[in-house]
Formats: C-alpha cells, structure tokens, sequence
C-alpha cells in the first residue's frame, strides 16, 4: 500500500515538514491572526503524522537492519554524513513524536495567550529535532539533535512556564549540560578510536575495557539524566510544575524517552561489555527510583508533581528492562515507553483540562467533581488503570514482560521490580479519589464544566491507543523483535569472547 | 455461543454505559440482565452437551502478547471445572441483576450500576474460562476492578471511597505474589497454559531452587505465591481486612461479588492448578492451616458484629477457609463443591438481607431490627432457608458440601487434615450461633426501630422476591442433585482431566464423629435461642463480665488497628520523609542547588541569559557548534 512513499525520501520528509511549517508560521503577518497561526501548526504537525503512519504501513518487520535509508555526505574528507534510517526500536518512538505533537498543539489552543506564533514555531522545531534525534544512523548527527532539543524545550519552559519557570528552567539545563558536555567528549574520542560516526560500524568495533567503561559512563550521565533515574531526577517535578501543559506532553511523552533509546541504541547497542560490568548498579538504581519515587509521590500535594513523580517510577521499570538483556525484558521496556508516553501525556492533559478551569493544580483544591465532569471522570480513570498496569491496557504489557525478563534475570530483581504493582495503584487510586470522589466541599467547584469537545477528541485517540497496546500489543512488539534480537545476540557474542 | 456466553456481559455493558445515560433507565435495566439472562441459557445448553459429550473445548481466539520464546494466546477453555464456574456466575449473575432492578429503582445512577456489574460477570467469566495463567489474571485484575468500582459505587460516601481503595490495595498485595509466581511458572515451564504445565509437572516435582542461599523446593515456592495471591482474592485470614469493609457497596454487589462469585476465585485457581498443588505438600498444608485459621478466626468475629451485612460478610470469609481446607487436603471437587452450593445460600441470605435493608429504609444495625417476621414473612423464611443450607443442615446444600469437606479433612490422616477437621466442626457450631443471632435479633422479638419504620415496613416487590426464590431452591436442592456429579460415584468421569480427583474412602466417618459434629451445630443453634429469643439481656451481662475477650471480638482482633498504624500512616510518612530530605534536602541540596549558590555571584550574567529572544538562544547554539567544528577540523 500506498508504495510511492519508497520513491521519495520519507523519513528527511517527516523530519523537515515541522520545520517547514515553523517558517511558513513565521512568514505569517504579524497581526491578529493567532488562529492561522494554530490552524497551520496543526496543518504541519497532521501532515507530518500521516506521513510517518505511512512509514508504519510500508515497514518490514523482518528485517532488523534499517530501513528507508537515506545518506548524504556532509562535508570535507571527514566520514560525517547526513545519514538516516528507521528501524524497530525507533519506529514507534518516532510515531509517538508525531501523534503527540498535533495534540499538544490542540491543547495548547486556548491557554497560550502571549507570543503565541514563537511558542508554535518552538514546538514544530522541537519535533523536528526530536524526530531527527530517533531517526540518526550516524552519531555524531544524533549528538547534534539530542542536544537542540534541549533549547526550545528549554524555552517553553522558560517563557510560557509557570511563576517559579526560571528556576525550573535552570534546574533543568544545569543537569542536562553536565550529561552533554560528558557525551560531547565522549563522541570525538570515539571517532578518534575508531574512524566512523556509523551507530552500525560501531557495534562492532571492539573498544579497548578500560576505554569502553569510560565512554559507557559519559553517555550514561546523559541518559540517566534525561530518563531520569534516582538520583538525577529532581529535575523533573519542577520542570513539568512550571511547563505549560503541553510541554509536560512533550517532556513526559517523548524527552524521556530519548534516555530509554539511548540506552538501548548505544549503551547496550555499542557498549555491550561495560552495560553488563554496570547492570547491577543500573538495576539497584532502577529499583530504588521505583519504591523511592513511589512513596514521595504518595505525599505529593500538586496533581502535576505527582505525575512527574509516577514517571520516575514508570522509568525505572524501563531501564530495568534494559539492562536485564532479554528479549523479554527490553520489550518490555520498549512497551512500557509507549505506554507511558501515551499515558502519562493523557494525565499530563488532564490536569491541564482541570487547571484551564480552575488555575489550581493543588489537590486539596479538588473533591467531588464526578458529579460535574462525569466524562472526564471517566476517561481518567481510564488513564489512571493503565497508569497503575491493569491487565488490558497498555501499562500492564510492559510492567509484565518486564518482570518476566527479570526473573529471568534474577528473581530478587523482579519482586522487586513488581513492588511497583502495589505502591502505583497506592498513589494513583488516592490521587483518584481525591479529585473526583466525596462530596463537593469547595463552593468554586459547583460550575465545572465537562470535558468540550476539543478536549473530547485530544484525549480519545489515546483511550483507543491504550486498549490496542493492551490487547493487541503484537501490532507493537512484532517490528521490535528482529533489532532487538539484533542487539541481544550482538550483546551475547561479545560477552563471551 | 461459547463466544456470546462470554461476550454478551461485556456487550451489556458497553450498551448501557454508552448511551444507557442518554435513554432512560429501563433500557440499561433490561439490556443488561437480558443479556445476561441470554448468557445464562447459553450455558445451561453448553451445560447439557458437556454432560453428553464429556468434550474439553479449547478456542484459540487470537494471539495475545508475543515476545521472544513468550507466547500466550486469548482462548476459552471449556471443560468440567470451568462448565461449573459459568454456570454459578451466570445463573447468579443474572438472577441479582433482575434483583437490581428493584432493589436500585431509586438510585440516580442505575445505568452505571447495571453496566458494572455486567462489567464484572464478563471479567469473571474470561477468568473462569481461560486456558491459560495470564488470561486468568486478566480477569482475575478485572474483577478486582469492578470490585473497586461497585465498593464506591456510592462515591460521594468517604467510607466508601476508602473501602474502595483498600480493597484494590489488598488484593493488589495478594496479586503482587500472583504475577510473580506466574512469571516463576513461565520460567520453570516454559509456557502459561494450563495443559501443557500440568504435562511437565512430573519433571519438577524434586526440582529445588536456590533463592537468597537457601534451597527451596520449586514447586511449594510458586504454589506458596500463587496462594498468596489466592489470599488476597479469596479474603483468607491477614488479607481479609477488605472484605467486610467491601460492604460498603450496595448489597446485590455484596452479593454477587463479595459472596457468591469473585472471592471464590481463589479456591477456583487453587483447584484450576490442581495439578501443580497436589504435588507441592508444603504449600498445601500451608493452604489447610491458612483455611482452618480462617474459617474459625472469621466465624469468632461474626459472632458479635451488629451490621447484618458484616455478619454475612465474615461467615463469607469463613465459608472461603472451609473450601481452602479442602483444596488443603487435595479434594479440589469437594471445594468447589461446596463453592457451588456456598453461592447459592450465601447469594440467598446477602439478597434477604438487602431485602431486610430496603423494607426498612436502609437499617444495617441488627440492634436496631427485631420483630420483622411478621412484616416481611417471605424475606424471613428466605432467610430461614439459607441459614438451614448454611450450617449444614440434613439434606439442604451445605450439608452434602461441608460434610464433604470435614470428612475429606479426616480422612486426610495428618496433623493438618485433624487440626482441620477439628477447627471445621467446631466452626460450624459457630456459624451455627451467628446465623441464629441474626434471625433472632433481625426477625424475632421485640422492635427496636424506629416505630413509624417499623410500620411502614413492607415486603419487596416481586422482581426482588423472584430471585431470592429460585436462589432458595438452589439452597435446597443443588447439593443433592448434584451430590453424584461433584463427589458421588460419576465425579471421576465427571471432572476428567480438569482437576485432579481422589480415589473416594470407601469407609465412612465413624458414628461417634458424625454425632459430635451434629452436636456442635445443635449447641450452637441453642445457645442462639437462649441468648437471643428467651434471655435478652444475657449477650450483655456476658460481654462486660468477659470484656477483654468481647473487645477482641468487637475489635474484628485489631487488624485493621495495625495496619493503619504500620502500613498507611507509615507510608505517608515515608513518602514526607523522602520528599523533604531525600530530594530537596540531600539531593538538590548537594547537586543544582548548591551548585547554583556557587553560580549566584554570577547570577547576573545568568539573568541576562534568560532573554527568551529565539534568536539569542539560536545564536549561541550555532556559535557552539561552530567552535566545536573548528575545533574538531584542527585537532
């Protein structure tokens, strides 16, 4: 179907149409035209979706190489190139990318009220970037856009952020400069070792031990910065209290996730020796992050902090996954980025809908608006159930298949791993019930109003999404299998000799 | 059919949760329990070919997740165990649906209370059907949801709300167990469905593992898990803390879900795995104390609670230990037995006591009832008949299913099997007492309502009287008729390969043992009379003169006291602890925030970074990648 798409360069397609549409947005007149300004980024944003569906379409699962390759010499006698590809493990993130951009847009219709044109422009090069980040076969490319995306996210919080977005802003660059700078080394001497910027050429190479640690370290501070882990992730509450809503979409649905890619594309993809030398301190990490986070997020008093919180829980499911090297296990860990990056933006968007209402997001403020917002409460109780892993929906796959590669692993590693399934519905059913349940107490709350009609068909798509991932997760899992074979075997062999 | 047996539950309650709101309540009242009635006649037919063909069925409907060598499929599995478990679920099921049309007639939400409670049988019944562990626990969470949801039905109710939440909380403490002993299976067996584990259980049964530095046999390692998991569904003794808080629901919930159906889930995966249990001799002595502690500890507390729902709710409870006592002992047919005939007579008495809670306008305090026998006479004598099938009496269902069980228990010939039988006859003395009290204090004596309730006092409209009818006839006869079927001559035939069935004694329980059973229940229903019919004042001299031992019983022996205490203050605290110092104290007090006090004397040029002009921010992006090129092109 639809196999013209092989005739033309796709993926350079999906990646610049964001960015053709921020220029075309800022050829736009200045004046009173907010509303064409949001009807193009949408236009752009759409545009961009369909294509990389039809990417999903016309993907082979059977091939673990990848595919619709694109490459361009960049410049000099240097072996940089313009050199893109798809495969499984970047497939769906991309997908996430597009499918949540149109919807952060949407989102963001009614409650961005000044420099609305630089804030869409901001978003559609953010997913410009985001995009090229997944889609980069050559690293020293992939460097260039992992770091870009940095700024505008960076600029979204610092000018459409909330009171305190200046200090949350800082927070957030101060960590994430630590992790660049690191990774920046990191790059050039593995281009002087080896010759190549390839992600391909470079799974083979053979790095000397010593050397291979201290890479695998200096790309690890960028990713366990980005995903978070415990102890580098007091970045992300602040950061997503003052984001706009939308923002905190992109944050929680995709930038994390940018950490969970890494991981698996270069830590365990290039350096497969020291990711075994550092797993059990990746996984003691990953289990503190779990019950750690899990317990402060029970005392949140802000419905965004809560959230943000439950990420960090939900991540390190994620890198326990990863570094159980499994099939099962990394699976699961890719679901469990989807899901959440579905999920996790549907919560980020609901307490968006309730704060556009009432300006609030403190908990207390809350009680009782089921009987105001039956719909709404519907729909997050849905988004909380996949949050807290009801088998069914998408978060349940990801948790399960996890806890399975880790028993596989070792056994200790997933009771541990499935203390989540008590401590997540302990924080989420609470949560739950003090926004909707009990009698109306505050006098302002009497006049909430449903869920619109915009707000309606933002958050059903995911609904839809996360029975499909729930029931049918093979849809999802069978374009993985051949690159993550790929990965394990590679990561095998090496482990041996 | 097998499909619409399953499906039209979930077909229910899409309809009557979609668009039921926007059409009036009856449509949502008769889609559902027609569906479900239609359910129920699917399953009396597949019933009757199963009873001809003796034929396993195995639907292979759609593969579910995939990964690596995991597989597992979505399937319906229809065999004896499970042809029984549909039947139970969807003949009760549809009988309190028809019973929900009265009893909620004048709830403002009644397309949302039909629709969960479809909702739930279609979980239930996915459970009962799977062919495989993960499908099981599918429904198995499923219900534990619609469980959620029906305890906080009345979500404005803050005790609801909380009995909601701790329900889902303790069952997800037995589930945590659950899932790990599933992955544990997987790893062992390579594979989830039920055949082809039960094919390679002979392999393991000597098979030992080593975790944290001790041996442990595999097999009683993941049946132990498993079990736990069976706790928390099935309210055993430590896990149970829920149950009677569950009756915060409305009372065809109580019903249908925290008696007749969800909480014998449990022992219907106990004796599902049979196979895997029988060979795992810890785990199932493991399985008989759990249960014999259970059904005494419950039936203790039963005996001096008030609400007439939470006496129900403990006799539930313990009736749960007797059936756990039996899979204990390896007679999986006498447990679901007596799970069958238990949802027929515990279904009767909970829908007797809604009947009671609606004559008088929502009264739940027994204290407060009295006298009712004449007002509402055919409430009275449903009662009368699920007390009779309760304690066991001659003939009626629970005779044949319990004397099973206590039998099966002494003829077991350990130290578990006698401590079992000895607990069990003293047990149903007990429930002998309470279930007495109850009828004494709700239907006899003197008024103690309020008098203008008391008279307005009337008998319920026939679509509630109807379902408590056929559910007394169950109460009745179910156990004689089906008393060959489940443990008779033809049970071997009957069950097949669906769970593991022993060899019946051939020698019966000696005449001394049988009369001292006998004489246990008589005692009980005497000390009942005495203290509740003739000598009022009695239960209160005797509670302060013992009163240390009263308040033990009063205080359901400070469970839920503890728990609050070590559990879920505790973790509130922890969570303050870990956010105050963890986070902002330790870490972003040695990590941003210390290093941004370095930085604050040059907080100036800081401030001037946070221009928000694009082009600022572009421009020192392009002049770092430009250094770093150049830098790159000379090195």
């Amino acid at each position: 179907m639809f196999n013209f798409i092989y005739n033309i360069p796709i993926l350079s397609i999906v990646i610049f149409l964001p960015l053709i549409g921020a220029f075309t947005i800022f050829l736009l007149p200045n004046k009173n035209n907010s509303n064409l300004v949001k009807i193009t980024a949408l236009f752009f944003s759409f545009l961009t979706f369909i294509f990389s569906i039809l990417i999903w379409i016309n993907f082979d699962n059977n091939i673990s190489e990848y595919q619709f390759v694109e490459k361009i010499k960049w410049f000099g006698n240097f072996n940089f190139y313009y050199h893109i590809g798809i495969d499984g493990i970047s497939l769906f993130l991309v997908l996430l990318s597009t499918f949540l951009t149109p919807i952060c847009v949407l989102a963001s219709w009614n409650n961005i009220k000044v420099k609305i044109k630089e804030y869409m422009i901001a978003f559609l090069i953010l997913e410009t970037l985001i995009i090229g980040m997944f889609l980069c076969i050559d690293l020293l490319l992939f460097y260039i856009f992992f770091e870009s995306v940095l700024i505008p996210m960076f600029l979204i919080i610092g000018i459409w952020g909330g009171s305190n977005r200046v200090y949350a802003s800082f927070k957030f660059f101060l960590y994430t400069l630590l992790g660049s700078v690191l990774m920046l080394l990191a790059v050039i001497y593995i281009y002087q070792q080896s010759g190549t910027m390839d992600i391909r050429e470079l799974q083979n190479h053979n790095f000397t031990d010593n050397s291979e640690y201290w890479l695998w370290l200096a790309f690890f501070a960028s990713f366990a910065v980005k995903i978070p882990m415990w102890p580098f992730h007091t970045w992300l509450p602040d950061a997503h209290v003052e984001a706009p809503t939308a923002g905190s979409v992109i944050l929680a649905g995709i930038l994390l996730k940018m950490g969970g890619y890494g991981f698996i594309r270069f830590s365990l993809g290039i350096f497969p020796v020291a990711s075994n030398f550092f797993s059990t301190y990746v996984i003691i990490l990953s289990i503190i992050a779990i019950i750690y986070t899990s317990f402060v997020a029970l005392a949140q008093k802000d419905i965004k902090k809560l959230i943000a919180y439950s990420s960090v829980a939900h991540m390190g499911i994620v890198t326990i996954g990863i570094f159980i090297f499994n099939q099962q296990g990394i699976e699961g860990a890719m679901i469990q980025m989807i899901s959440h990056g579905i999920v996790s933006a549907a919560l980020f968007l609901s307490v968006g809908v309730l704060y556009d209402r009432m300006h609030t997001r403190e908990i207390s403020f809350y009680g009782g608006i089921v009987k105001n917002m039956p719909k709404y409460a519907v729909f997050f109780m849905i988004f909380t159930l996949s949050s807290i892993g009801l088998p069914g929906t998408s978060g349940f796959i990801g948790e399960f298949l996890t806890i399975l590669g880790a028993y596989k692993f070792n056994i200790l590693v997933s009771i541990f791993a499935a203390t989540g399934i008590i401590l997540g519905a302990m924080y989420m059913l609470y949560l739950y019930k003090r926004i909707f349940f009990g009698k109306i107490t505050n006098s302002k709350l009497e006049i909430i109003t449903d869920l619109n009609f915009r707000e309606t068909i933002i958050l059903a798509p995911i609904i839809i999404l996360i029975f499909w991932i729930g029931l049918y997760p093979n849809s999802f899992l069978d374009p993985m299998h051949a690159p993550l074979e790929n990965i394990i075997t590679n990561y095998e062999n090496k482990i041996i000799s | 059919m097998i499909y619409l047996i399953v499906f039209l539950p979930l077909l229910g309650f899409l309809f009557s949760s979609i668009i039921g709101n926007k059409l009036n309540n009856k449509f949502s009242q008769y889609i559902t329990s027609g569906f479900l009635i239609l359910s129920a006649f699917f399953s009396w037919i597949i019933f009757y070919k199963f009873l001809i063909n003796k034929e396993n069925i195995d639907l292979i409907m759609i593969n579910w997740i995939n990964s690596g060598d995991f597989k597992v499929d979505w399937a319906i599995r229809i065999d004896a165990l499970s042809i029984i478990m549909l039947m139970v679920v969807s003949n009760i099921s549809a009988l309190i649906h028809i019973y929900s049309i009265g009893y909620m007639s004048k709830d403002p939400s009644i397309p949302r209370f039909m629709g969960y409670l479809s909702l739930f049988t279609f979980f239930m019944l996915a459970l009962v059907t799977s062919n495989n562990l993960l499908q099981l626990f599918f429904g198995w969470e499923g219900v534990g949801l619609a469980s959620y949801l029906l305890i906080g039905f009345w979500h404005h109710k803050e005790t609801a709300n909380n009995a909601a939440i701790k329900a889902f909380i303790v069952n997800r403490i037995g589930d945590f167990s659950f899932v790990i002993g599933i992955v544990g299976i997987y790893f062992i067996f390579g594979t989830l469905e039920f055949d082809e584990i039960f094919n390679q259980v002979d392999l393991y049964k000597e098979s030992q593992f080593n975790f944290v530095g001790i041996e442990i046999s595999t097999l009683n390692f993941l049946c132990t898990l498993l079990f736990i998991g069976a706790m928390g569904k099935s309210a055993q003794i430590g896990l149970h803390v829920w149950l009677p808080d569950a009756m915060e629901g409305p009372t065809p919930v109580s019903a249908l879900i925290h008696a007749a159906t969800m909480v014998t889930a449990g022992v219907f995966m106990v004796a599902r795995m049979s196979p895997l249990f029988i060979s795992a001799n810890t785990a199932s002595n493991i399985i008989i104390l759990i249960g014999a502690l259970t059904a005494i500890f419950a039936a203790l507390i039963a005996l001096t609670q008030n609400d007439i729902k939470k006496v129900i709710a403990y006799s539930t409870c313990s009736q749960l230990g007797y059936m756990f006592v039996a899979a204990g002992v390896g007679a999986y047919n006498a447990a679901i037995f007596h799970l069958t005939t238990h949802a027929f007579f515990k279904a009767l008495l909970f829908l007797s006591a809604g009947s009671v809670i609606h004559a008088l306008g929502n009264e739940q305090n027994m204290q407060k009832m009295g006298g009712l026998a004449k007002k509402i006479p055919i409430t009275a004598s449903m009662m009368w008949i699920g007390s009779l099938a309760i304690i066991g009496f001659p003939f009626l269902s629970g005779y044949y299913s319990k004397e099973s069980i206590i039998e099966s228990a002494y003829f077991a010939n350990t130290s578990f099997g006698n401590l079992a039988y000895y607990v069990g006859i003293i047990t149903s003395g007990l429930t002998a007492f309470y279930s007495w009290r109850l009828i004494f204090l709700t239907f006899y004596g003197k008024n103690r309502s309020e008098q203008d309730l008391f008279n307005k006092a009337h008998e319920s409209p026939l679509v509630m009287i109807f379902p408590l009818i056929l559910l007394s006839f169950g109460s009745i006869f179910v156990g004689v008729v089906c008393y060959d079927l489940f443990i008779g001559n033809n049970s071997i035939n009957f069950w097949g390969n669906s769970i593991i069935v022993i060899e019946k004694y051939s020698n019966h329980m000696p005449f001394t043992q049988l009369l001292l059973g006998k004489l246990f229940i008589s005692i009980g229903i005497i000390l009942a009379t005495v203290f509740y019919f003739y000598r009022n004042d009695l239960p209160k001299k005797l509670s302060t003169k013992y009163n240390y031992l009263y308040n033990i019983l009063i205080n359901k022996f400070y469970f839920d006291f503890i728990y609050n205490k070590i559990f879920v203050i505790s973790s509130h605290n922890l969570g303050k602890l870990l956010w105050k110092q963890g986070d902002e104290k330790t870490i972003d007090g040695f990590g941003p925030d210390g290093l941004s006090k370095v930085i604050d004397k040059l907080s100036l040029i800081a401030g001037r970074f946070q221009t928000g002009y694009l082009y600022h921010y572009a421009f020192v992006m392009l002049i770092g990648l430009v250094g770093f090129l150049t830098w790159y092109l000379y090195v």
